[in-house]
């Protein structure tokens, strides 16, 4: 089967109150050029704030910069097969889960409509109520199976936490979220390149090279390009150790026995999947960590095990 | 003006000051009273009629849960296990293996001339094959270019065949998901489970679930179904009530042989606590004699057999995870209150024990702000409560709808592997129900399990399973007590007890019309009472040709 591009799409989980609509409001103020479908189990509490909005079609809503809402009721694949076929005019699927559902089993949901592709579940956390909702007799499991789905886990509202117990928090969820890299976060102020990664306009199509990304004090990037041929699956896997400790990395690379392929890692996890259309002449990875520098010396390390070993040029962040 | 005398052999009433009669006076679509024919005479001028003098009257049955998509489900090719009748009368024989499924689909899929079509079928049940997983090759025996889809008696699972899946683009490798279990080929063995995995293929095999909710034909289908059953008036428990439906449901509703009265719930879904409630209070407004609307109903976890349901410690028997919930404590809560402050009635359904024991908590909070006498706030299926939780209820001034059927057809598999022995002896506790006070209905959950409260009466007095077993003697109920369940029981949840559920001066002339004498029968045969009809509002509906 040719390999056809795929429409990326983020679970946004987390109990009630965590902070996930006002960070899908951040996402949809700081897009960057991405045509974002936000969609939503339901209209009851409106998830978009009022300013975005432009006009209202049936079940859509028609959001300032190109991007949309979806109410999906309680029918979340057919939702989803709609915007399958809305592909054309959508970069990337940001769906909001309800406080009680499982976004690990959202995720699974995606493998089941052709043209969408899982980019990560992200969990967002109250900081400050997030323990004693996981001691709540009704919710504890359901909360502890949502941290445990996440690939990214933002912790929000973190200045509202004693400065003295942010690292016994932080222990604690680690614990619990084993698979998930920590984001700390207040009033959900994400980048929106570190929650959503390469998608719309920054997406990589292997003929442009990657832009980098605009480096803060929050997050650190560092792009690549290579010639050599490359063992793939040992790559991804070096790039998603946690001692690595790298929020996201992607690109394409030249596998030495599959060909051209993309590589996504989010957190721990990490994909490979055949390039939609292999032009690419080098070898191009954008790496991304947050609330750390990247480890220059680490990360070379790595591209060296993966039997990259003529890296051409380094493109640090300015 | 005109008065009607009806005669019978016997008419029970369930009125305790005159608990059976010979004569039965109506006018208007209402009872002046049941009697002796010289009492009925005093209101004047009246027509005798005689054709039921050697049938049994009895209230027209009550079925408190169904829905009306059971009238839509016999377009489909019937595939269960056990007999069924379809509301033309036909008797459709249960399907005793693969084979004969796959025997019954070919006759069918013979008898299609539209090359394209799909073909559908329903209430498939592989649990009596043995467990024998029905396969998409099983069906390509049938056609492997028609598009084939058979939804499973639970409603919760699809089998379909390589065709289908092609359509849908599902005969691929690669997909990742526990609902699509995959053959050593990689590729999905076509059975589907859970709402996610079957959306994709439901346009392609003609079970769309948007072509689930009724149209016209299908409640009037419906409507038929009750006749033969002896209801006359049944609870519609979860629809979105667009503006489109209630306006066709009042449209068919209002033809002069419609022989039922459906009461439809608007279901939470897609909106919002208030929007519900102020939805709910429209809907009210909109109500005619036999189209009742202005409840909400709430679903608050899964099912016992999908394992979706909340369970308390030591939750399922075979240990799988506690269940899912579908509401969260929060959203539960401000519906509730809200509810109560507007005067709404409030339906949830909660299977297992901890979703039950939520709504109790939340309820409890929300009667401390709002207090209401007289709420009538129905925990629905509730098939896991102990005796301490009918006691909260009793408390709290809530109403139970239990689930008999689920004795008969899936208690053996509630006993060997959802919840274990001791609790499947004690599911559906109709018993401590009504020895704790709290107002009791019985149900079919229709189209899951048949509609028929007599059915459902059986299984409420019998509680045997499938195979033989007698799950929990000590929670079996008199069959006095489950013929008051299905009639005044099920209406009093239904805030129509004042109008319906016994045959009484100034109530609905509503009566269910029997060949058997159900009081007498016996009952273990209580099932076999054999229905002649209805009478609804007045009007006679023969079953024979409805
Ligand atoms: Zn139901």
């Amino acid at each position: 089967m040719a390999a056809v591009a795929q429409l990326p799409v983020t679970v946004l989980g987390g109990y009630l109150g965590a902070g996930k609509t006002t960070l899908v409001n951040h996402l949809l103020r700081h897009a960057g050029g991405r045509r974002i479908a936000v969609a939503v189990n339901d209209f009851g509490a409106l998830p978009i704030d009022k300013d975005l909005i432009e006009g209202a079609e049936g079940n859509v809503l028609t959001l300032s910069g190109g991007c949309i809402c979806c109410t999906f009721g309680s029918d979340l694949v057919a939702g989803l097969m709609e915007l399958a076929a809305r592909a054309d005019t959508i970069d990337h699927v940001v769906i909001e889960a309800s406080g009680v559902a499982l976004p690990g089993a959202i995720g699974q949901s995606l493998s089941l409509v052709a043209g969408l592709v899982l980019d990560a579940v992200v969990v967002v956390v109250d900081a400050e109520t997030v323990q004693e909702r996981a001691a709540d007799l009704y919710m504890s499991d359901t909360i502890t199976r949502q941290l445990a789905d996440a690939d990214l886990l933002i912790v929000n509202k973190i200045d509202l936490v004693a400065a003295d117990t942010v690292g016994r928090l932080e222990a604690w969820l680690a614990q619990r979220a084993p698979t998930a890299r920590l984001i700390r976060a207040e009033m959900s102020a994400v980048a929106t390149d570190v929650v959503l990664g390469y998608s719309g306009p920054r997406a990589l199509d292997g003929k442009t090279p990657p832009q980098p990304l605009h480096s803060t004090a929050a997050y650190d990037t560092v792009s690549i390009a290579f010639a050599e041929r490359v063992d793939a699956l040992r790559l991804a896997k070096g790039l998603a150790d946690p001692a690595l400790g790298l929020v996201r990395a992607k690109g394409f690379v030249h596998d030495a026995v599959r060909g051209w392929l993309t590589v996504n890692v989010v957190g721990k996890r990490y994909s490979l999947a055949p390039m939609p259309d292999a032009a690419a002449r080098a070898g191009r990875l954008v790496c991304i960590a947050h609330g750390r520098p990247i480890d220059r010396s680490a990360l070379a390390n790595v591209l060296k095990l993966a039997a990259v070993d003529k890296v051409l040029e380094v493109i640090p962040c300015p | 003006m005109t008065v009607t005398i009806f005669e019978a052999s016997k008419i029970i009433t369930m009125n305790p000051a005159r608990p059976v009669a010979t004569h039965v006076a109506v006018r208007d679509g209402r009872i002046l009273g049941a009697g002796s024919l010289t009492e009925l005479a005093g209101w004047g001028t009246h027509t005798l009629d005689r054709r039921f003098q050697d049938k049994i009257l009895m209230p027209g049955l009550v079925e408190g849960h169904s829905h009306v998509s059971e009238g839509v489900q016999w377009r489909f090719v019937y595939c269960g296990f056990h007999d069924r009748s379809d509301p033309d009368g036909k008797t459709w024989p249960g399907l005793r293996s693969v084979d004969a499924v796959v025997a019954r689909l070919s006759a069918a899929e013979r008898a299609m001339t539209e090359p394209l079509q799909p073909l559908s079928g329903w209430a498939l049940d592989p649990i009596y094959f043995d467990n024998r997983r029905v396969t998409r090759h099983d069906l390509d025996r049938v056609s492997k270019e028609r598009p084939i889809g058979i939804m499973h008696a639970s409603g919760h699972i699809m089998n379909v065949n390589s065709k289908a899946l092609e359509l849908a683009q599902m005969l691929r490798p690669g997909i990742d998901h526990p609902g699509v279990p995959l053959g050593d080929d990689g590729l999905p063995t076509g059975e589907m489970k859970g709402p996610d995995a079957m959306t994709p293929l439901g346009r392609h095999v003609g079970l769309d679930r948007g072509l689930l909710a009724s149209d016209e034909p299908g409640l009037r289908a419906f409507a038929r179904l009750c006749v033969r059953k002896g209801v006359t008036t049944a609870a519609d428990l979860a629809n979105l009530l667009p503006d489109a439906a209630v306006a066709m449901m009042a449209r068919v509703g209002a033809e002069p042989m419609f022989p039922a009265r459906i009461v439809s719930l608007r279901v939470l879904r897609g909106i919002g606590p208030q929007e519900a409630i102020d939805h709910a209070i429209a809907l009210k407004k909109q109500s005619t004699d036999r189209m009742r609307f202005g409840a909400v109903k709430i679903v608050v976890d899964g099912s016992i057999q999908g394992f979706s349901a909340r369970l308390r410690w030591p939750g399922y028997y075979n240990g799988a995870p506690a269940g899912l919930w579908y509401v969260t404590p929060e959203q539960l809560a401000e519906t509730l209150e809200r509810a109560l402050e507007a005067g709404v009635q409030i339906h949830t359904h909660t299977n297992g024990d901890e979703a039950t024991e939520l709504v109790l908590d939340v309820l409890e909070a929300a009667l401390r702000k709002h207090p209401s006498s007289d709420h009538r706030f129905t925990l629905q299926h509730c098939q896991l409560a102990n005796a301490a939780q009918f006691r909260r209820m009793k408390s709290l001034g809530m109403c139970v709808n239990l689930f008999p059927n689920h004795h008969f057809y899936w208690g053996d598999e509630h006993y060997r592997l959802t919840v274990g022995p001791e609790r499947a002896e004690r599911m559906n506790a109709c018993a401590t129900a009504l020895a704790t006070g709290v107002p009791l209905a019985i149900h079919s959950d229709a189209p899951v399990t048949p509609l028929g409260p007599l059915f459902t009466a059986w299984c409420a007095v019998n509680r045997m399973t499938s195979s033989g077993r007698v799950l929990g003697e000590a929670e079996c109920i008199s069959v006095e007590d489950a013929l008051r369940t299905i009639t005044l029981g099920a209406a009093y949840t239904l805030k129509l007890d004042s109008e319906i559920g016994s045959i009484e001066v100034g109530k609905r002339a509503d009566f269910a019309v029997l060949e058997d004498d159900p009081t007498t029968i016996g009952g273990d045969r209580l099932r076999d009472v054999r229905v002649w009809g209805t009478v609804q509002g007045g009007r006679v509906f023969a079953a024979d040709t409805i």
